[in-house]
């Protein structure tokens, strides 16, 4: 019988440990993808996975408006959020995300290499936080086909070229070639910007407010509104839809109906993939203007949450892909300009034999050095998309004619000042 | 002795179906008692909110509870989502939205989209529905003459009505965007192209024609069953008579139809100021704000703007209902009048 009550315990106590080895945690990570860079996460998180037999992650990968904008911050709000999610609206999110500091085993790693963007993150008042890495340092600027100059005769505009150098350049080629679209812009407050910039703007006042329309922003407007009106860019994007709708002219661009493209460094690798070699997409430098040659800084991060119930698991997750080894792979595998400021030092090496690729991420990261201060300052700044928003909408309804330049302008303002009172009520 | 009795049809036909009333009874006496103690207590008038009870429960849970929660919303403000977190601001998001210096004129509002919003609403109502019962009528009236094929024709009208809104726009979208078929059409006989999402009377002719095309299956039906339903012998005395067919129509088919017609403007009607998925997909609310409906700012105002407004979202669909409602009462009065439903 003491045999028996042995080997009963002994049972038992193997049968507790073996369930404990066995028992796992599973995490889920919102994902959403512009080209391949989610096939890149799964597979090297099937490594962590293999060599973590513990944690389990499960990545739910959703599109970026119904999933990332309008899904995600409702499943924030609500308590139900997963454990990880990649985002875009950096600051405007911060409130939800987890300070991972207590539980890295290295605080400092992250402090050099992501320095500068941790506090894109971050909460208004918080200067310690560290709650995520970039998954992608995204710049805006413009694509052009360059087969098409070289067809039309027309050459580049050089160093130095102003936007008008530029549209006129695409006018040029596309009546020479009776291309559809001479040029083209994302619908997107954030891509109007950079060119906003290096028209002037200056978008805060002395003390860091709001403070959106000035002679620079209104030089902006003023192009933008009459490049619809006399066909230089097309009314399909920022005239045909309502809102604060993003619109993209990629597909357009990938079959060579349009000369000029503004839009970021993110395409370059579903350009990689549908126009690979079949004409020259040649990134070029952001235009000038009295303000510079700028464009927007930006990008996606990869957040843990503060819901999760396992902080402990969902950092060494983090800690794992933003190590330099993975991110080094996930960037050059993905294409995407590294947010990781030693990578960007020793370089990534880029997983492309194609030069357009090569010479698109070059241009761009060669291009983040002449972006204005403003530029950085209305990224960081953490209701920047209370004012992409007001001014995407106010503007196309001023392009389709519905009001003045003068009366959106004064909406654009209106609008800021409530949301802003709105959301911080 | 055998009960010769059990071998007829009539007979086992009898049992059967007394075998199959046992489940029926069993249920009945199980109620039984529960509906005698609420008799007792609530006497033989009130049974008839005894029974009306477990809809009215449905009823409470998924549409006076969600509006009375609305309502609370639309009395707060700021970002936060659970109603215990938000400020109570009264009635600032109506005064919002109600804020215009001059009521006949858009521009003046302050929220100058809520009521360009509901202005397109009345447009595309107006156009759609008063279309929508004229093609029904004139489809139903063609349907139900004794034509050939005529089941293959009223599948095919009915055939729309199967499919998904979103399939529906982005069935049309493909047709009518710039290297679209209908603009490969134009240009191969010798057409300029027509951008048709861009010019905002093209974009609203588009979603009315469209969301004509989707739903006229559904009401032609209905006014089908309103023809099928009037007698024939009127007909005939009318055929006797030589009256003349139009004459007929007026004053036979279109009177008995009433009834059918009132069906079908109610549902229209309701249906046409709640378009939402059709035209989002197909104009994305545009150009500028041309055919952005009055559901579609809620929804964006509420959830697909990258910045959130519950509020003030709650306070329009609060509007909306109100608007709803009143159509409603509008149409049961002349109804009730014109002793139609």
């Amino acid at each position: 019988m003491k045999l028996f009550g042995k080997v009963a315990v002994s049972a038992l106590a193997l049968g507790l440990v073996a369930g404990t080895a066995s028992a796992q945690t599973t995490l889920r990570m919102t994902w959403y993808s512009d080209g391949n860079e989610g096939e890149v996460l799964r597979d090297l998180l099937d490594r962590f996975e293999e060599a973590n037999p513990d944690i389990d992650v499960i990545v739910d990968n959703v599109a970026y408006q119904a999933g990332i904008i309008e899904g995600l911050p409702v499943q924030l709000a609500a308590g139900e959020g997963p454990d990880m999610a990649r985002v875009t609206d950096l600051g405007g999110l911060a409130q939800y995300y987890l300070d991972m500091t207590p539980y890295l085993q290295d605080p400092i790693y992250w402090e050099d290499n992501f320095g500068p963007f941790l506090p894109w993150l971050r909460a208004p008042g918080d200067e310690l936080a560290i709650n995520g890495f970039m998954t992608q340092l995204s710049v805006t600027g413009p694509f052009v086909n360059k087969t098409l100059f070289e067809q039309a005769g027309v050459d580049l505009p050089g160093e130095g070229a102003t936007w008008d150098d530029w549209a006129a350049a695409a006018n040029e080629v596309a009546s020479a070639l009776e291309v559809p679209i001479p040029l083209a812009m994302d619908r997107s407050g954030h891509r109007f910007s950079g060119p906003a910039i290096s028209m002037g703007a200056q978008y805060f006042d002395a003390d860091g407010n709001p403070a959106v329309i000035d002679d620079g922003f209104r030089a902006m407007a003023e192009r933008i509104v009459q490049w619809h009106q006399d066909g230089t860019m097309p009314l399909e994007l920022w005239g045909s839809v309502s809102g604060s709708t993003y619109v993209g002219a990629n597909e357009d661009f990938a079959n060579a109906q349009v000369v000029m493209y503004m839009t970021g460094s993110w395409q370059i690798s579903q350009f990689s993939d549908t126009i690979g070699d079949a004409f020259d997409w040649w990134a070029v430098p952001n235009p000038c203007g009295p303000g510079g040659c700028t464009g927007m800084p930006g990008g996606a991060a990869l957040v843990a949450l503060a819901d999760t119930e396992h902080p402990e698991e969902v950092t060494r997750v983090m800690e794992y892909l933003a190590s330099e080894e993975v991110l080094a792979e996930f960037y050059g595998r993905t294409l995407f300009v590294p947010g990781h400021l030693g990578l960007s030092r020793t370089g990534v090496e880029f997983d492309t034999d194609n030069p357009l690729a090569q010479h698109a991420l070059e241009t761009f990261s060669i291009g983040v050095a002449t972006f204005s201060p403003v530029s950085f300052q209305l990224q960081g700044y953490p209701f920047n998309r209370v004012m992409f928003n007001a001014i995407i909408s106010r503007l196309g309804q001023a392009i389709v004619g519905e009001m003045s330049l003068d009366e959106a302008y004064q909406r654009i303002e209106q609008d800021i000042e409530q949301q802003i009172a709105e959301r911080t009520r | 002795m055998v009960d010769q009795t059990l071998d007829t049809p009539a007979t086992l036909k009898s049992r059967a179906a007394e075998w199959a009333a046992l489940p029926v009874r069993g249920v009945m006496r199980l109620l039984d008692w529960p509906m005698r103690l609420a008799q007792r207590i609530v006497g033989l008038g009130g049974m008839p909110y005894v029974f009306l009870l477990p809809n009215l429960i449905f009823f409470g849970t998924f549409v006076i509870t969600p509006l009375i929660i609305n309502f609370a919303f639309s009395l707060t403000g700021g970002p936060e989502l659970f109603i215990e977190d938000r400020p109570f601001v009264g009635g600032e998001q109506y005064g919002f939205l109600f804020d215009c210096e001059n009521a006949l004129n858009v521009s003046t509002c302050r929220e100058d989209r809520f009521w360009r919003g509901i202005y397109n609403t009345g447009t595309f109502v107006f156009f759609q529905v008063s279309l929508m019962i004229l093609f029904s009528l004139i489809t139903a009236l063609v349907l139900n003459m004794k034509i050939r094929a005529r089941g293959f024709f009223r599948s095919v009208f009915f055939f729309p009505v199967l499919l998904s809104p979103v399939v529906v726009a982005l069935i049309w979208k493909w047709i009518l965007l710039r290297d679209g078929l209908l603009n490969a059409f134009l240009t191969s006989i010798g057409l300029e192209k027509i951008l048709f999402f861009v010019d905002p009377t093209w974009a609203m002719f588009w979603a009315v024609f469209v969301s004509i095309w989707a739903h006229m299956g559904f009401y032609t039906l209905i006014i089908l069953a309103g023809l099928q339903a009037i007698p024939q012998d009127l007909y005939e005395a009318a055929q006797m008579d030589g009256t003349p067919r139009m004459r007929v129509f007026w004053r036979i088919t279109l009177p008995l139809l009433w009834p059918n017609l009132l069906v079908v403007l109610v549902l229209s009607l309701i249906k046409g100021v709640q378009t939402f998925d059709e035209v989002y997909v197909l104009t994305g609310g545009g150009p500028g704000t041309a055919t952005q409906f009055i559901v579609q700012y809620i929804y964006n105002t509420g959830f697909s703007n990258q910045v959130q407004n519950f509020g003030l979202a709650a306070a329009a669909s609060m509007v909306l209902g109100t608007v709803l409602l009143v159509l409603t009462v509008i149409q049961l009065v002349v109804a009730r009048r014109k002793g139609g439903i």
